[in-house]
């Protein structure tokens, strides 16, 4: 072992500095990172990598305004996609951060836990020789005799002290157990949440669908319209429910004329009918916003809503090719609603109707047709038609969009592209003996996402749990209390007291003087 | 009445209190310059016996200066307090005004007023106004009225004029019991919060002050002469702060039981959820910093005012420019 002579003159003794071997460095590591100091950096830090996350589109949340922002930043985009700004919550150095607050929580709690536990079991140290120099002291003569003046203080200490007497004349007491009981208590739980919120990623699952009034769901995976299971999730052995949507009532507001509330929306209601698994009883339910329901094995919530079209259609031939709701996604907050009429099976051609629903429609001269309110008060369609392959290649893109790579758009009879304007109960003809549309009604849909927590219990105890740690560690005094007494040659004895407190206790001296008065009034 | 003379009568309200606060603000200002202005006279000259009766000082309320003759000097001091008073008063009413203004916007709404930012910031200062009223009740903190009434006058501005939000019902997703828990719990958390935040900043400035003796002459080394030691100012402000953790603990606990009921997620990374995710941790590290040996009081005080920083962030830019389900500003 070389030593530089500086190191040999700061410590004289080269028996206490060995050198640290691989074990050594991992219990130095291990030392730092379970260091209160280390929590405070890794909690700082923790609050740090949070931001980014609010500040960009994150991409499990709104995928589309993420790829969007990336679209709309071309050279920005790509390296912020890179550094995971766009899903911070799922990168490896949020992760990092987290795993390490973890894990020097577990290596700082579970000592802590160990000699808590033998505090909470063993005797309250020996009284200090010089009480005068503590936190706090008193110091008084009572008539009463040694033995009698001990009784007393134990008395005025009460029930919440644990009071240990020592050779008949010293007395030590303390109490505010509770302040680390809860403070540990606080700290568990937070990895109780951890836990809780990892074993909803990996066990839990979650999807959503869009169900039109008067159509039904039965609970399996290719019924979604997206489901995300978790990693450890078999989708083949979702719970067996289904359901179906009889009305769905909405409210908007209408009374109050301010830009910012007029047609906001006020109450949406949807009437399921429900059945447990194949063969059950169906249950009518009521299903709000706020209002979920709880099936065995998952919570179906009100999400969304909107509108479909219910159409029927006829091809050249005069058959009925199409009948049926067929769903328009809202746009904006007045429910103006994009979306596709595919018709796979028409003659001679296919055939794809596009463009919008409006429930309240009004055409304006510089934004053509709009929606100027969100209830469906003068609905209609304004389409366009074209002809020609729908899925070129077999691949079926989105219901609610045409691909016109493999059609082209069909004129009307001035040669320009048809505008089809259509209201419900009207019938339109298309040109040239293509056939017809009829728009029957408009229904609502309702916007269902359906999840499964296995842990939701778990994490919600645990945060409750960490609450009421957090105030007993807070909100509970930490104090010890020591009194020598000593008999006096005139009779009765002198009683000096003296406390300590853990962290500030600006009311110690008080409390002291008052035990004091107690037992000397 | 009708909604809309309701409202009209709950803004009213308002702007009344904002003219009666600005009142007691300057009353707080002619409080904090008139007694400075006392007590420097005594420190500049040493010897008050040789002075004219209009100055001198000594033995104040707070510290305990030595020398002095008392009978001018409690002639200044009570000239100062003359404007402390209303000060007060006129504190008292404000809070008051606030408070009617919040029932009559409620009896508009027909719902508790605590559904967009206007309401909330409504009810944020109340707490604020009527934490430090009852404080002057037992103990005088004249000196602190500044500091409070200073910011409720900015909330209030803010909260009446870009801020400004029709009273409306609410849309659906606000319609739970737990918005009224979430939303009231973190309106006392959040006033609560900015009374520790305007001792914490107290209390770095008069920190300032007792170390470097020099500077005693400017406004923070006058003030010094009447608010409390630093030391005080610090533990009265970490003692703001553990009232307030636990309230935004349960504001986030709160906010992920209804945010489940409603987005059918308890936690959606949604920016608002993230700022009050960033502002617990913060204030859990000052906690921490504060317990940690090696940590000085201002480093950890400094902490808890980035916790502030990052509050009024959530309420002012997060509400207003990041996309969210939290559209719950209603501007
Ligand atoms: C997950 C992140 C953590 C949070 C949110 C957190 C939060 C808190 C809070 C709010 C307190 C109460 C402070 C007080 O009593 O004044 C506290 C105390 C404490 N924490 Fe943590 N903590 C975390 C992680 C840790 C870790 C990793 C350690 C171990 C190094 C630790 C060790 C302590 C200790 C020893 C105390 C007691 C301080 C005292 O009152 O003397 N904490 N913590």
């Amino acid at each position: 072992m070389t030593q530089t002579p500086e190191a040999i003159t700061t410590k004289p003794d080269p028996v206490t500095q060995p050198t640290l071997g691989p074990l050594g460095w991992v219990r130095w590591a291990w030392r730092n990172l379970t260091s209160m100091r280390t929590a405070l950096q890794l909690l700082l830090l923790l609050a740090v990598a949070a931001l980014p996350g609010s500040i960009w589109p994150q991409r499990s949340i709104n995928a589309t305004r993420t790829a969007d922002y990336i679209a709309a930043h071309p050279t920005m985009g790509p390296v912020l996609d890179k550094l995971g700004a766009f899903e911070v919550y799922a990168t490896p150095w949020f992760s990092a951060i987290y795993l390490l607050l973890l894990v020097s929580l577990l290596g700082c709690v579970l000592p802590r836990t160990r000699i808590h536990l033998r505090h909470v079991r063993g005797r309250p140290p020996r009284v200090p020789a010089h009480l005068s120099r503590l936190a706090a002291y008193s110091s008084r003569e009572v008539d009463a005799d040694p033995a009698a003046a001990v009784a007393d203080l134990r008395a005025a200490l009460g029930r919440r002290y644990r009071v240990d007497v020592r050779d008949g004349h010293t007395l030590a007491a303390e109490t505010g157990f509770a302040k680390e009981s809860g403070n540990l208590l606080f700290h568990l739980a937070l990895i109780g949440i951890i836990v809780g919120v990892a074993i909803g990623h990996v066990f839990g699952w979650k999807g959503d669908v869009i169900v039109p009034v008067g159509s039904s769901f039965s609970n399996t995976a290719i019924n979604y319209d997206t489901i995300s299971p978790g990693p450890r999730v078999d989708t083949a052995e979702l719970p067996p429910f289904s359901l179906t949507v009889d009305r769905f009532d909405a409210v908007f507001e209408d009374r109050v004329r301010g830009d910012a509330q007029f047609g906001q929306p006020r109450d949406f209601t949807a009437y399921l009918r429900t059945v447990a698994e194949p063969g059950a009883a169906e249950k009518a339910q009521v299903l709000k916003v706020n209002h979920p329901i709880e099936m065995d094995g998952a919570t179906i919530f009100l999400l969304g809503n909107g509108y479909a079209a219910n159409v029927t259609v006829k091809d050249s031939r005069g058959e009925v090719v199409y009948k049926g709701a067929t769903v328009f996604l809202p746009r904006d907050n007045n429910y103006t609603s994009s979306g596709a009429i595919k018709v796979p099976g028409a003659q001679p051609q296919e055939l794809g109707f596009f463009g919008n629903l409006l429930p309240t429609a009004v055409i304006t001269k510089d934004q053509g047709p709009i929606s100027v309110f969100p209830d469906a008060r003068e609905p209609a369609m304004a389409l366009g038609l074209y002809e020609g392959e729908l899925n070129p290649g077999g691949a079926s893109g989105s219901v609610y969009t045409l691909n016109t790579k493999e059609m082209t758009v069909v004129d009307d009879a001035n040669g320009k592209p048809l505008r089809i304007w259509i209201t419900p109960g009207e019938t339109v003809q298309l040109p040239d003996g293509r056939g017809s549309i009829t728009f029957e009604s408009v229904v609502r849909w309702a916007g269902l996402s359906i999840r499964h927590d296995p842990a939701k219990d778990l994490t919600l105890w645990s945060s409750l749990l960490a609450l009421a740690g957090l105030l007993a560690s807070l909100l509970v005094r930490r104090r010890r209390v020591f009194a020598r007494v000593t008999p006096l040659a005139a009779g009765g004895s002198r009683v000096e007291m003296g406390a300590l407190s853990k962290g500030d206790d600006p009311g110690l001296q008080e409390h002291l003087d008052r035990l004091a008065a107690r037992i000397a009034p | 009445m009708t909604r809309e003379t309701l409202e009209q009568y709950s803004l009213i309200s308002l702007y009344s209190a904002i003219v009666v606060l600005t009142l007691a603000m300057l009353g707080f200002v002619l409080y904090l310059s008139r007694s400075a202005a006392a007590r420097a006279a005594d420190a500049v000259v040493p010897e008050p016996v040789a002075q004219p009766v209009t100055v001198g000082g000594g033995g104040g309320a707070l510290t305990a200066e030595p020398g002095g003759t008392d009978i001018p000097a409690s002639r200044d001091l009570s000239r100062a307090r003359k404007a402390a008073g209303p000060a007060r008063m006129f504190t008292w009413l404000a809070t008051f005004l606030v408070g009617c203004s919040i029932v009559l916007r409620g009896m508009s709404v027909h719902r508790p007023p605590l559904g967009n930012l206007h309401e909330f910031v409504a009810a944020a200062s109340f707490v604020v106004l009527l934490g430090y009223c009852l404080w002057t009740l037992k103990r005088n903190v004249d000196w602190l009225g500044i500091f409070v009434t200073t910011p409720v006058l900015l909330m209030l501005g803010s909260a009446t004029t870009f801020w400004y939000t029709e009273a409306a019902e609410l849309m659906p997703s606000l319609k739970s019991g737990w918005l009224v828990i979430h939303v009231t719990v973190a309106t006392l958390a959040t006033g609560v919060f900015t009374l520790a935040a305007m001792m914490s900043l107290a209390y770095l400035l008069i920190d300032r002050a007792e170390r470097n003796p020099d500077a005693s002459q400017g406004f923070v080394g006058r003030l010094r002469r009447i608010v409390p030691p630093a030391s005080d100012l610090e533990r009265i402000g970490y003692g703001l702060h553990v009232l307030a953790f636990p309230l935004w603990t349960f504001t986030l606990i709160a906010g992920a039981i209804w945010a489940r009921q409603a987005w059918a997620s308890y936690w959606n990374w949604d920016p608002k959820e993230v700022w009050t995710f960033i502002i617990w941790v913060i204030y859990a590290a000052y906690l921490h910093a504060r317990a940690t040996t090696g940590v000085t009081r201002q480093k950890a005080t400094y902490i808890a005012l980035a916790g502030f920083a990052c509050i009024i962030i959530n309420y002012s830019i997060v509400n207003m420019y990041f996309v969210g389900q939290h559209s719950y500003s209603g501007v």
